[in-house]
This record gives structure tokens, C-alpha cells and sequence, in this order.
């Protein structure tokens, strides 16, 4: 129950600032539907918590200078139950009924999808941290920013290392087989779509390509199939349902990949759930808190982390997942694009936006003309004991990888 | 102002479609008129709540089309939206396909970018919102043929299971897109006119189907649809052609689903099977509740029904948010539970008169008593 | 798909194994399909929102397990507060439904069905939860080719002791003859002094500890969410269409029928037909039963 009080706090939050009066003249109101409920709602409020953590922590500073007078920053949120329908109508409601002038991206690449259509057609900037697929970047998207990596770079530094793998063993990258079980989601077919050009490039055979039902719960099927095959890595993206699951079972009918590659483990805490099986599982992030990155307002990504952890004690526990860094990084380009435009002006600010060139705790910040930025790759960690090691690409590497897996 | 600005966006509607059934003859088509003026009026004053009108008029439309074989014909479907679903993606397979390469334009990995000029948008547009409805409709014969044949609860759960495997499988279609869904071609022009565009376009769908509906009950067709709800066998021993007559009153139901279907999938932007199209635990249940809110059987019940439960969710979401599903789930049990004749029915067995029917009471009372009127 | 079908032909022992996986998760299918069958053999109510209960009952277990109750003994407790959630709702809402059209019945319980999701999110959040004994697996032919964890073996024969107590239950206490009795003939059943209302109160509260159990167990062997109970809703009409209503064995069977069908339409197919197969069976056997009831008619003719 101790949950209860939370979510319902979050309730009264959410209601008290839709009836809350109209915009303040010294304040930047930022709006955001995110998924507080339905299937994305655990990533959906780590993502809040960054979004907030970030305006507390600029707001205490005094806020965003804007041609020498003071703004504070507040965003407004709407629930959009993780369902693409009700995040294009909310991302309508924030912008004609609220008045809002600048976004914040919801969770997930589907909720992106829908909302960006929406925020594009009132021309209003949105600097969004939770959407990754390859496909929000082809449509010609001129107001939408994105702070995290794109999605086909997810798992692509898993191909490259067993492809790493294979030479050392004195064997060719184009003899490795590689099984794939991906949810039927646009995020992990994006993942796939990357993966799978990416295989093409060193010539990998591809053995199984299965595609996860959303609401499935069981991959014992796909897994035995892994069995029979024994390919030489097992790929899975399934949001955090599908994590838990895969980890779940990989254990039980024990199956003996020399690499397997999962995203969401962070999400899923699959070390804590299953602490056994977890061991040797690759999990590409967008972040690490041992990263050497670095900012003057925020300090080093493992100082992040610790104030992070001190203003919501509820993750003292757990590894801060990268969708809450992406969330404050998504804030903080809002706040360096406003006092480099020195005006509210919502073409300006996107100018600004387009030029941003920062680096930060979540990584560098330099957006490519459709949106995603490129100053900034993934990273691989394994789970070696329990922690999570980052052990590629081999600039950030921490630790050696464990080959194969134990 | 967002605190009241959504009772007051509402209010006119819900006050003008409950007053409707009160009107008669001359004050009827008055009422009608005030309705259409505040249709096509509202979202010029208050243009931030058009989404949310365009949301009301496709449960209208959908709560027409499920009356025609729900309440008028007894056969009470829970799969409709399979062709809310279906005219959704067709008309979003011949907008893309208009222009682009469908394959191409959904395929996840690409990096080409995609436009449409204004031509091809149109164009794309005419052909999707006429090709969709037609399949809907020419769909529905064969699939009729072997629904049809089920009763009752079965007939409900065959509908059911029919739209959820229909949102699988497209799920599971790379060419559409599969799980990633299709992002529609955005309007050329500037936002207000695209909305308002397509925000006439579902209002007069509704027009449409509503003139639709009222003329189909007027003539022996709807005679025929009453008389299957009544008695299927009698109905069929008089020699009417009952399964021919049950596949034309649902495809003629397809053909408008498809329709709006299609145009709703303009309106959102952006499609995908299980939660967009197929949506079967969102639209294709409220469609069933606001036809009962309104009252099964009759013309102007489900547009009432739609227009007051949508007005009630959209309030759950406004104003307690946290708990709309708690509310909501309560009110369809209310609803359900002890609201079943829908306030069209209750209105009929307490004010007859207004629906033009004569009752004797004394000789009413005399048959329940079991004796024969003089 | 050839190839994976000739994988099943060259290593029997992978399929023998998809098959005995089949039969594990079956008997979990069939033991929510037979609370089902009950409520709608006996009380012609359908019941929409027996997925959330499911999901309710491995959330009760799941926070016991919390506390430091093995989850054994929080399956008992799970049925008895699935027990008491059922009868609140029984007295609420379904005793107000069962003189009423089906419809009516199966749109009630979807109400409810909405009420739990949201309840139970608000109480435990969205979270994906699961309950891990770490008692490892069972290495069925002793060369590591095919491994059943042994939760899964639990949860299979607590599954048939549950239906053998039930159907002892059924046939020889007084409530099970009064169950029976009021499915067969409700009037006749109350002519004979039956207190149907009583039966139906019980039957509904019956279904609803079944399902807790049946939730603890899917804690058990998968994982729970509060907004996943719609797919074991579907699995369970799928079965109870497919055996006939009052056909208890034809559930059972049916039950590890699908579990089997399940595994091997994933490993042939692809695991995204797994769920289309489920619902393309349904509409598969109502098609069957058109063809025979038409051939009735014509007989009759």
C-alpha cells in the first residue's frame, strides 16, 4: 500500500494544476502528456521524476534568465493512459486549451508518434527524451527534438561484439546466427529494423525472427526453438514485461546462449527479480551513472545520480534508470535554448533548440537537422555479479565482457 | 477556465439532446436545426475543444450503426469495430499508397524523408474515404453469412473474437506496418483549417447516418429488421428472406463504421492496430453502453446515449483523473444494471404519448388482470 | 516454417517437451475456463472480468509473498479474499443481472473488470511483479534438452488436486447437488426447496477463489500487471466455447489442448500467431457448430 499514497498524490497534483488559473506573466509553463497509467506507467513516471526533478533544481537556482528577468518553470501533465489515441487528443488539449506553448515528449516511441504530428502542426517546439524510433525522424519533423539515441543503435553494439567475438575465436563475423525475439511494438521493431541492417553489414545468418505478442506473458516456445537452434545470440526488446519474462525463463529451461542481449533490464530489475539468471545478460542503455560525463549545473553523471536519489528516496534502492537522466537532460536543453534565444518567441526558441551544442551529464547534446541527436552513443552493460559493468563500446568500457556468459 | 470551460463546451449539446425527444412535429426539426447550428457553430467560438467534439460524433455515428443491428434487430455485436478498424487502415493503405511506396513508408528502419503534396493529399483522401466503406460493406455479406447463423451470447463473442483476431493479424502485416502502425499524411494548409476540415467531415457523417438510419426505419426494411428482433422464426415462416435481410442491415452498419473509421484515422494522425483501430475494449464497448444509456430500439436514444456518456467519460477524465477507469467501470455497471431500457425506454413506458403512441390505460390494466378488452 | 517443423521431427524430445510445457500451462488455462464454465452453466452470467480476477489473486499473493508468506499458503489466502471481493460484487451487481438478457451480464462484469485493473494499479502500481521460489528446474530426459521448472510442475498439480476436490465437491456435498440441481432447472430447484439465490451467491464466490487461486499460481510460473488480465479472459471463453457449456471434462481437456496448441503454433509459426491462434480456434469452433446445428435444421426439414 505504501504506493497508494504516491499515485494518489500524483492524482491530486495532476487534477490541482489543471485548475490551476491561467499563466503566471513570470513563469514558462512546459506541458507533457505522460503515461501515469496503463502498460508504459512504470517508465512513464520514472520520466516525470526527471522532468520534475529538473524544473525543482533550475527553479531553486532561480530559474531561466531570459533577457535579464527571471523565469520559473513549470510543467503541466496529462495522463494519456500509454494509448496513442488519447496522447494526440491530450498533446491538442495542453496546446489549444491550456495554452502551452512548449512540450515535453511523453513516454514511449508510439506515444511520440502520435503526439509529434500534433505538436508540429501548431509549430510548437517539443524536446522529447522517451521516443527513439528510427521512424519519428523520417517524416520531416521540424519542431520535434529528440536528446536520447536513436533506437536502431539499441542493440547494434551487440552485433559488433559478437562479431568481436567470433574473430577472436577464429571464426567469421558471417558465421554467427543470431535469434531475435522482439514485442510487436514500434520501439522494439525499430530496435530490430537496426539490428537487422546491421547483421546484413557483417553478412549474419538470422535464425529466428520472432515477434512477442503485447500482452503475452510466456516465450517458452521461442525459447525452445532457441534451444534447438543454438544460436550464438539470443536478442530480446520488450519493454519491461518482456525483459522480466525473458530473464524469467531464460533461467528456468536454461538456456545456454554464449551472448544474450536484452533491453530494459534496468527497467524490469531483473537482477533483483532474478538474480541468478540476470548474470552475463548484455543491456544497452542510454546512460550510466559511471559514465564520464559531466556538466557545470548538474556535475558528473554519478553526482546526478546521487542527488537524484536524495530528492526521491524511493530509488536509494535501485539503479536510477536512464529514461529519469534523459528526462532532466530533455529540461536542461530547454533551459540553454531559452537563454540563448533571450525571448519567449516559439520560432526563435526553436532556432535556438536546433543549434544546441552542449555537452552535459547524460552525454553531449547536437541535433542533427531531423531531430535526433548525434553526439551521443549507447552503451553496453553487463551484469557481472549482480552490478551492472559497462563494457562497450570500448571509449567508455569499464569492465572486460564475461564471453561467453555464465 | 479549463476548470468549467469543458461543462460549458458540453452543456449546449447534452441540453439540446435531451430536449429533442421532447419536441414534436415542427419543434422536432426545430430541435434538429439548434443541434446542427451548435455542431457546426461550437468549434468556431471554442476551436480547442474540436478534438473532443470529433471524439463525440464518432461514438454517435457508432452508436447509430450498433442500434440498427443491436436494438433494431436484436443481434447484439460486440465486433463493430472490426470495421472501425478495417476502413481505418484501408483508407490509410490508399492515402500512403497514393503518393508513396507503403512498404517503404512504414518499413522501420528507413531514413528517407516522405511528403505528400496537396494534390496527392486530396486525391488520397477521396479514394481512401470512398474505397473504405465499399470494402467494409462487400465484407460484411460473406462474414454476415457465417456470423449470422450464431445466437445470442455466441453471436456476441464470435463478433468479439472476429475483431480481436482482425487486430492481431494486422499486427502482424510488415507491409502496414505491423505493430509500428501507419503515421497518416498530415493535411496541407495550416492546423485550424485541418481540423475544422476534418471536423465537418465527421459531423456530417453523422448527418448522414442519422438520415440513413431514419429513413431505414421507415420503410418495410425496418419492419422486417423489427420483426427478426421480435421473432426470428415467425419472421422467417411469413417468408422473409431473414439472413439476406440481417447481411444488408450490417453492411449497410459496415459501410458507415468504415467510414468513420477512415476518418477518424485522419483526425488521430497516427494508426495502429490494437489501440487505434481495433480498439475493442475502448470504442467497441462504449458504442454497446451508449446505445443502452440511450435506449436500445430507438432513433434518437444512441445519439443521446453517445453524446451523454461521452460527455461523462470526458468529465471522469477532466476533472479525477487517477480514477477515471474506477468511474468509468462504475458507471457502465449503473448503467447496465439498473439503467437497462436507456432513457428513451423509461421516457416511453412513462410519457407514451411523446412517441405518438395511444394507451388506453383502463383497457391496459383490464388485460393485465387477464381479462379481454371490450 | 518447414524447417521448424522438421526440427520437431528430427528431435522428438523437443517436441515431447513443447507438449509437456502445453500440458503445464494448460491445466492453469483450464482451471480459470472451469470457474467460468460454472458461473455460466449455472448462472447464465458471463463473466468479462474473470481475467482481472485472476490478475487480483496473483497480486494478493504477490504482497503476502512481500510480507514473508510463502506463496503457498498465500494461495489459500488469495482464494478466501477473492472469496469476499466476489461476493461484495455478487451482492452489488451480479444478483441484480441474472434475471436480465445475457448482454447485460457480460457488459456488467466489463465494468467491473475496469474497476479491478485501475484499483489494483492504484494499490500496487503498474509494475511488472512475479513471484520466483528459485527452486530451479526439473531436466526431463536428463541431457539438459528439455528443463520444466518445477513451480510450473507445482502449479500443474495443485491444479488437478483443486479440480478433483471440486468435482468430489460437486458430486457429493449438499451444495454441490444444489449447484447442480439449480443449473439443470432453476424452478424445479427452487419448487424443491433449493434457496437458488444462496446456490448462485456461492457459485459466483466459488469462481472468484478459483481464480485466486489460479492468479497465485500465474504469479508463480509468468509475471503480473494489473492491466494484462484481459488476455486470460479471452483464453477462458475460448475454452468454454470450444467444450459447450456444462461440459466440465470437455474444459479440462480443452484446456490442455490449448496449451499444447499455444506452444507449438509459437514454435512453428512464430510466436505472434501465438495469441490470433487462440482466437482464430474460437471462431473456428463456432463455425464447426454452425455446420452441425445447419445440418440438424435440415434433418429436422
Amino acid at each position: 500500500m505504501k504506493h497508494f499514497g504516491k499515485v494518489m498524490a500524483a492524482a491530486t497534483l495532476g487534477t490541482a494544476m489543471m485548475a490551476a488559473p491561467a499563466l503566471a506573466a513570470d513563469e514558462i509553463v512546459l506541458g507533457s502528456a505522460i503515461s501515469l497509467t496503463g502498460k508504459y506507467s512504470t517508465n512513464g513516471l520514472h520520466a516525470k521524476n526527471g522532468y520534475d526533478f529538473a524544473v525543482q533544481k533550475i527553479n531553486d537556482a532561480g530559474g531561466i534568465e531570459i533577457d535579464g528577468k527571471k523565469y520559473k518553470l513549470r510543467v503541466v501533465y496529462y495522463d494519456d493512459e500509454s494509448t496513442p489515441a488519447r496522447g494526440a487528443q491530450l498533446a491538442e488539449r495542453l496546446i489549444q486549451q491550456d495554452g502551452v506553448q512548449y512540450m515535453l515528449g511523453p513516454y514511449s516511441s508510439g506515444l511520440t508518434k502520435a503526439i509529434a504530428p500534433v505538436t508540429e502542426k501548431y509549430q510548437i517546439p517539443m524536446v522529447e527524451a522517451e521516443g527513439a524510433s528510427r521512424s519519428l525522424f523520417n517524416k520531416g519533423y521540424k519542431y520535434m527534438f529528440a536528446v536520447l539515441s536513436t533506437s536502431e543503435q539499441y542493440l547494434a553494439s551487440a552485433i559488433d561484439l559478437a562479431a568481436e567475438m567470433a574473430k577472436k575465436e577464429g571464426k567469421e563475423p558471417s558465421d554467427v546466427r543470431v535469434a531475435m525475439a522482439f514485442e510487436n511494438d514500434p520501439f522494439s521493431l525499430d530496435v530490430r529494423a537496426g539490428v537487422i541492417a546491421d547483421m546484413e553489414k557483417y553478412g549474419m545468418q538470422n535464425v529466428i525472427d520472432d515477434k512477442l505478442p503485447r500482452d503475452l506473458s510466456d516465450m517458452s516456445a521461442t525459447l525452445t526453438k532457441v534451444k534447438a537452434l543454438k544460436p550464438d545470440l539470443l536478442l530480446v526488446s520488450g519493454h519491461s514485461k518482456g525483459a522480466a519474462t525473458a530473464a524469467r525463463q531464460i533461467g528456468e529451461m536454461g538456456i545456454s546462449v554464449p551472448m544474450i542481449a536484452m533491453t530494459h533490464c534496468e527497467a524490469a530489475d531483473v537482477t533483483g527479480k532474478f538474480p541468478d539468471a540476470a548474470n552475463g545478460l548484455l543491456c544497452p542503455t542510454q546512460w550510466a551513472e559511471t559514465l564520464s560525463y559531466s556538466d557545470p549545473f548538474f556535475g558528473t553523471a554519478a553526482e546526478y545520480e546521487a542527488e537524484f536519489k536524495q530528492a526521491y528516496p524511493e530509488y536509494a534502492e535501485k539503479t536510477v534508470p536512464y529514461q529519469t537522466a534523459q528526462a532532466t537532460a530533455a529540461v536542461w536543453v530547454f533551459k540553454d535554448a531559452f537563454e540563448r534565444a533571450g525571448t519567449l518567441d516559439k520560432e526563435a526558441l526553436r532556432d535556438a533548440i536546433a543549434a544546441t551544442e552542449i555537452s552535459t551529464f547524460y552525454g553531449g547534446i547536437k541535433f542533427a537537422p531531423e531531430g535526433n541527436n548525434i553526439a551521443k552513443p549507447m552503451v553496453l552493460r553487463q551484469v557481472q555479479d549482480g552490478k551492472y559493468n559497462v563494457v562497450a563500446p570500448s571509449d567508455f568500457a569499464s569492465h572486460q565482457i564475461e564471453f561467453p556468459r555464465p | 477556465m479549463s476548470n468549467f470551460g469543458f461543462v460549458i463546451a458540453h452543456l449546449p449539446f447534452l441540453l439540446v439532446a435531451i430536449a429533442t425527444p421532447f419536441a414534436q412535429g415542427k419543434a422536432k426539426w426545430f430541435a434538429y436545426a439548434v443541434m446542427a447550428a451548435l455542431a457546426i457553430g461550437a468549434p468556431l467560438i471554442l476551436p480547442e475543444f474540436t478534438q473532443q467534439y470529433s471524439a463525440m460524433w464518432v461514438l454517435v455515428v457508432l452508436a447509430l450503426t450498433w442500434d440498427m443491428q443491436g436494438g433494431q434487430m436484436g443481434y447484439n455485436s460486440l465486433g463493430n469495430i472490426f470495421f472501425f478498424g478495417l476502413g481505418m487502415y484501408m483508407s490509410a493503405i490508399f492515402q500512403v499508397s497514393v503518393a508513396h511506396d507503403l512498404g517503404e513508408y512504414t518499413y522501420a528502419g528507413g531514413i528517407n524523408v516522405f511528403e505528400f503534396t496537396s494534390v496527392q493529399y486530396f486525391t488520397g483522401l477521396a479514394i481512401g474515404l470512398i474505397a473504405a466503406p465499399v470494402i467494409c460493406a462487400i465484407l460484411a455479406i460473406p462474414l454476415g453469412w457465417v456470423l449470422f447463423g450464431l445466437r445470442g451470447p455466441y453471436f456476441a463473442i464470435g463478433t468479439l473474437g472476429v475483431a480481436i483476431a482482425a487486430g492481431e493479424m494486422f499486427g502482424t502485416w510488415e507491409w502496414i506496418g505491423a505493430g509500428q502502425g501507419i503515421s497518416m499524411p498530415p493535411f496541407p494548409g495550416d492546423p485550424d483549417t485541418a481540423k475544422y476540415t476534418l471536423y465537418m467531415l465527421n459531423f456530417a457523417l453523422v448527418v448522414a447516418t442519422f438520415g440513413v438510419a431514419a429513413w431505414l426505419y421507415s420503410t418495410r426494411f425496418g419492419l422486417a429488421l423489427n420483426a427478426i428482433r421480435d421473432d426470428e422464426q415467425k419472421a422467417e415462416g411469413m417468408g422473409l428472406q431473414t439472413l439476406w435481410i440481417k447481411q444488408v442491415c450490417w453492411a449497410i452498419a459496415a459501410f458507415f463504421v468504415g467510414l468513420c473509421g477512415a476518418i477518424y484515422g485522419n483526425t488521430v494522425g497516427f494508426i495502429e492496430p490494437l489501440e487505434v483501430a481495433f480498439q475493442t475494449i475502448y470504442l467497441g464497448i462504449f458504442m454497446v453502453v451508449a446505445v443502452l444509456l440511450g435506449g436500445k430500439g430507438t432513433l434518437w436514444g444512441p445519439v443521446l446515449g453517445a453524446i451523454l456518456f461521452h460527455v461523462l467519460k470526458e468529465g471522469t477524465w477532466t476533472y479525477i483523473l487517477g480514477w477515471q477507469w474506477v468511474a468509468l467501470g462504475v458507471l457502465i455497471v449503473v448503467i447496465v444494471v439498473y439503467f437497462q431500457d436507456g432513457i428513451m425506454g423509461s421516457l416511453r413506458r412513462s410519457r407514451p404519448e411523446l412517441f405518438g403512441e395511444f394507451v388506453d390505460r383502463k383497457a391496459a390494466e383490464e388485460a393485465a388482470r387477464g381479462e379481454a378488452p371490450a | 516454417m518447414w524447417a521448424n517443423i522438421d526440427i520437431l521431427l528430427q528431435v522428438p524430445k523437443l517436441a515431447a517437451g513443447l507438449f509437456l510445457e502445453g500440458l503445464l500451462i494448460g491445466a492453469v488455462f483450464a482451471l480459470i475456463a472451469y470457474g467460468l464454465a460454472l458461473v455460466w452453466g449455472v448462472m447464465n452470467v458471463k463473466n468479462l472480468a474473470q481475467g482481472p480476477f485472476v490478475i487480483a489473486g496473483g497480486y494478493v499473493c504477490w504482497y503476502l509473498g512481500g510480507l514473508g508468506v510463502h506463496p503457498v499458503i498465500g494461495m489459500f489466502v488469495s482464494a478466501v479474499v477473492m472469496w469476499g471481493l466476489s461476493w461484495v460484487i455478487y451482492q452489488a451487481v451480479v444478483r441484480q443481472v441474472l434475471e436480465m438478457d445475457m448482454f447485460v451480464s457480460l457488459l456488467a462484469t466489463f465494468g467491473c473488470a475496469y474497476v479491478i485493473e485501475q484499483g489494483l494499479s492504484l494499490m500496487f502500481t503498474q509494475d511488472t511483479q512475479t513471484i520466483d521460489l528459485g527452486w530451479g528446474s526439473l531436466d526431463v530426459f536428463g541431457d539438459g534438452l528439455v528443463l520444466l521448472a518445477w513451480q510450473k510442475i507445482m502449479a500443474f498439480f495443485i491444479c488437478c488436486v483443486l479440480a478433483v476436490v471440486l468435482v468430489w465437491f460437486m458430486k457429493k456435498s449438499r451444495m454441490g447437488q444444489a449447484i447442480r440441481a439449480t443449473a439443470q432447472n432453476a424452478r424445479a430447484a427452487r419448487v424443491m426447496g433449493i434457496d437458488t439465490d444462496k446456490v448462485y451467491r456461492f457459485t459466483f464466490c466459488l469462481n472468484g477463489a478459483i481464480c485466486g487461486a489460479a492468479g497465485a499460481l500465474v504469479a508463480m510460473i509468468w509475471v503480473i500487471q494489473p492491466f494484462y488480465g484481459i488476455t486470460y479472459s479471452i483464453r477462458a471463453f475460448v475454452l468454454v466455447v470450444a467444450a459447450g457449456i456444462g461440459n466440465l471434462p470437455g474444459v479440462i481437456a480443452a484446456g490442455l489442448g490449448m496449451g499444447s496448441l499455444e506452444q507449438f503454433g509459437g514454435f512453428i509459426l512464430g510466436a505472434q500467431y501465438q495469441q490470433a491462434l487462440v482466437v482464430g480456434l474460437l471462431l473456428v469452433v463456432l463455425f464447426f457448430r454452425l455446420l452441425q446445428q445447419s445440418r440438424k435444421r435440415q434433418a429436422v426439414a
